[in-house]
């Protein structure tokens, strides 16, 4: 269905087809090939950071002073959806990791941090993680309790992060860690370099997203020169959310992109697999399940990109994206289920998309703000 | 040295061909289109040659309607420096495409042309041997390495049962093969910088080249679909088989 051109859309321009074009070949070049493998190797090789760079991913939207590429957010979105192709949440999550880490240190970051870091992150020679989930809770940044206590000018950091995407391999972390009081605004963002004294790393096994080194972070007795601090001390809330507008929409368009892989590879099947004499497809059961998946996708879609302009318009229409991200969440549980139906037996295997991005639906509608925090969040931005 | 390059706006290798109801063509509405393969091969070794210093410039060449410029601006983001577009939305067959390359090379000067040893899409193997000819040029084609040395050029060519090297003379037009490099891909910085290119646009009246077709389609057709084969039995039913029936041992 994706061979088509693109349909007459108000949203992509020539470059936009262009790009497309290009990390499509490079997903089926360069990661589509090795995913099963990787996945079962729980990693993925370093290299490829190098070569998504070679063909521009890691540099979109970042200056281009420090070596990206200022881009709109369809590109972004153009990214998720083909990095979704090869049918493996795990190598993006890791591989895209500077997306979340990174966006601080070019905001808010000192100029000397931006000159030196930026470079080495885009051209994916250094890994950027960002560290703000704690063992003792996620969403409530306000309470997050690793401290970074001021001696002389350096800060000494205690505490522990959890479910850190990168947090294995990263060699720079954007760590939110507590300087002042309780509340947001004693919260600041500190870059912690891999190789400080103190600071350990465990490697977490999940459910999904095996090729991605997902962590745990021991901050003791860390000592972080104050030149570290990402933006003002004490003002890191800020910082911390004005990540998540762009996440959230990122992890939309990824769960649109796999719920379009689902559909396609459950139309595919049902069009090969004869059963009582006659393909899958032909029957109504199976008919109407596509469609109810191709129906949601397609309003995925629509709310995608009508959101995603409008944030190019310099809206921040936060209720919305948080609705948007449960919607295509919820979506992409939905027609993975239906497709892992269709496919039977064959979609249950290892080496099937479906089944892997079976396994991977839940921590879409739990990363980056839960389905019930988003909900939370959308009512109260409602005024509810 | 500059490098002239031609790229074809073709259906894209993915897509699965359908023959048009009246079997005029092959249907190509709707379809996504992309540079031909071999013509990324042949852009690649032009861009690798400027990087070693032993071109100058790079100029992709593309014939064919304005959706070519398509095409001319992904060569532009891998590399090249500027376009030449001759427009025209007729039917182009290999001798009037090599026509027009001659006279591009005749106002341009290159000291090589670089082409595709064929189009995924009717797979001619013609335009690089006729502008050659038209010029006067030596060939080397389905290169599989070029070495440029000092006003002559090495090509490695795959043959028939092995590889064959000749010496030739520059000015001299050079046909791609496969293996020949890997062609990069144009990354988002180089697509961004590749619309502020030039690219230079002439209708083939003005280059003095008529591109009417000299030859006419009379059908297209599917290919008949493969029959189901059938199982043998034993080994001794197999090479009975291959023996009376294929004639093959």
């Amino acid at each position: 269905m994706d061979i088509l051109p693109r349909p007459p859309s108000p949203y992509y321009t020539a470059d936009h087809d262009a790009f497309r074009d290009q990390l499509r070949r490079f997903v089926e070049r360069d990661i589509a090939p090795f995913v099963d493998q990787w996945d079962e190797a729980e990693e993925f090789p370093r290299e490829l950071y190098k070569k998504a760079s070679a063909v521009g991913l890691l540099q979109m939207g970042f200056p281009e002073e420090y070596g990206g590429v200022p881009s709109d957010g369809f590109f972004r979105i153009i990214a998720s959806d083909e990095l979704a192709r090869a049918g493996s949440g795990g190598v993006n999550a890791s591989l895209m990791s500077h997306t979340i880490g990174a966006p601080p240190i070019a905001a808010l970051g000192p100029e000397w941090m931006k000159r030196k870091l930026l470079p080495e992150i885009l051209s994916g020679e250094k890994i950027s993680a960002l560290a703000i989930t704690e063992p003792s809770g996620g969403s409530d940044v306000a309470n997050l309790k690793t401290t970074a206590r001021r001696e002389g000018d350096h800060y000494i950091v205690n505490g522990q992060k959890m479910f850190i995407t990168s947090g294995f391999r990263a060699d720079y972390y954007t760590v939110a860690v507590r300087t002042g009081g309780p509340g947001m605004g004693g919260v600041s963002l500190l870059l912690i370099e891999r190789d400080r004294p103190g600071f350990s790393r465990t490697k977490l096994r999940k459910m999904g997203w095996w090729a991605s080194d997902t962590a745990q972070l021991f901050f003791d007795d860390v000592k972080v020169p104050i030149d570290n601090l990402i933006g003002p001390e004490n003002a890191g809330f800020n910082g911390i959310m004005r990540n998540f507008n762009p996440e959230r929409i990122g992890l939309a368009a990824g769960a649109y992109g796999f719920a379009k892989v689902c559909l396609e590879e459950a139309i595919d099947y049902a069009r090969q697999r004869e059963t009582f004499g006659k393909p899958l497809i032909k029957n109504q059961v199976i008919r109407h399940k596509i469609v109810d998946m191709a129906m949601k996708v397609n309003a995925v879609k629509a709310t995608l990109e009508g959101l995603a302009w409008r944030v190019e318009q310099g809206e921040q229409p936060v209720a919305e994206i948080c609705m948007l991200k449960n919607l295509a969440t919820t979506s992409l549980e939905f027609v993975a289920n239906e497709a892992m139906q269709i496919l039977g037996g064959a979609g249950y295997l290892r080496g099937s998309k479906v089944e892997r991005i079976y396994r991977e639906t839940k921590v879409m509608s739990i990363g980056g703000g839960s389905i019930e925090i988003m909900k939370d969040l959308a009512a109260r931005q409602m005024g509810l | 040295m500059k490098v002239l390059v031609a790229v074809k706006r073709v259906i894209d290798y993915n897509v699965k061909i359908r023959v048009k109801a009246d079997k005029t063509g092959v249907e190509t509405a709707n379809v996504k289109m992309s540079m031909n393969p071999f013509d990324e091969i042949a852009v690649e070794e032009a861009i690798r040659m400027k990087e070693a210093g032993k071109a100058t410039e790079v100029i992709a060449f593309s014939a064919g309607p304005t959706q070519c410029q398509e095409t001319i601006r992904t060569a532009l983001a891998m590399g090249a420096d500027r376009g030449v577009h001759v427009v025209t939305d007729g039917e182009l067959q290999p001798l009037a495409v090599a026509k027009l390359l001659k006279a591009v090379a005749d106002k341009e000067q290159p000291g090589l042309i670089i082409v595709g040893k064929q189009a995924i899409d009717d797979d001619s193997n013609q335009t690089g041997q006729m502008v050659a000819a038209l010029l006067g040029w030596s060939q080397g084609t389905f290169a599989n390495k070029i070495d440029v040395a000092d006003g002559s050029v090495t090509v490695k060519r795959e043959v028939d049962g092995g590889l064959e090297n000749v010496k030739l003379k520059l000015p001299a037009v050079i046909t791609t093969d496969l293996r020949l490099n890997e062609p990069r891909y144009a990354s988002l910085p180089n697509i961004m910088k590749a619309k502020k290119k030039p690219i230079d646009q002439h209708k083939p009246e003005d280059l003095g080249v008529d591109v009417a077709p000299r030859l006419k389609t009379l059908k297209v057709e599917e290919p008949a679909g493969r029959k189901a084969g059938i199982k043998v039995k034993t080994v001794a039913e197999l090479v009975e088989k291959l023996r009376n029936e294929a004639g093959v041992i």
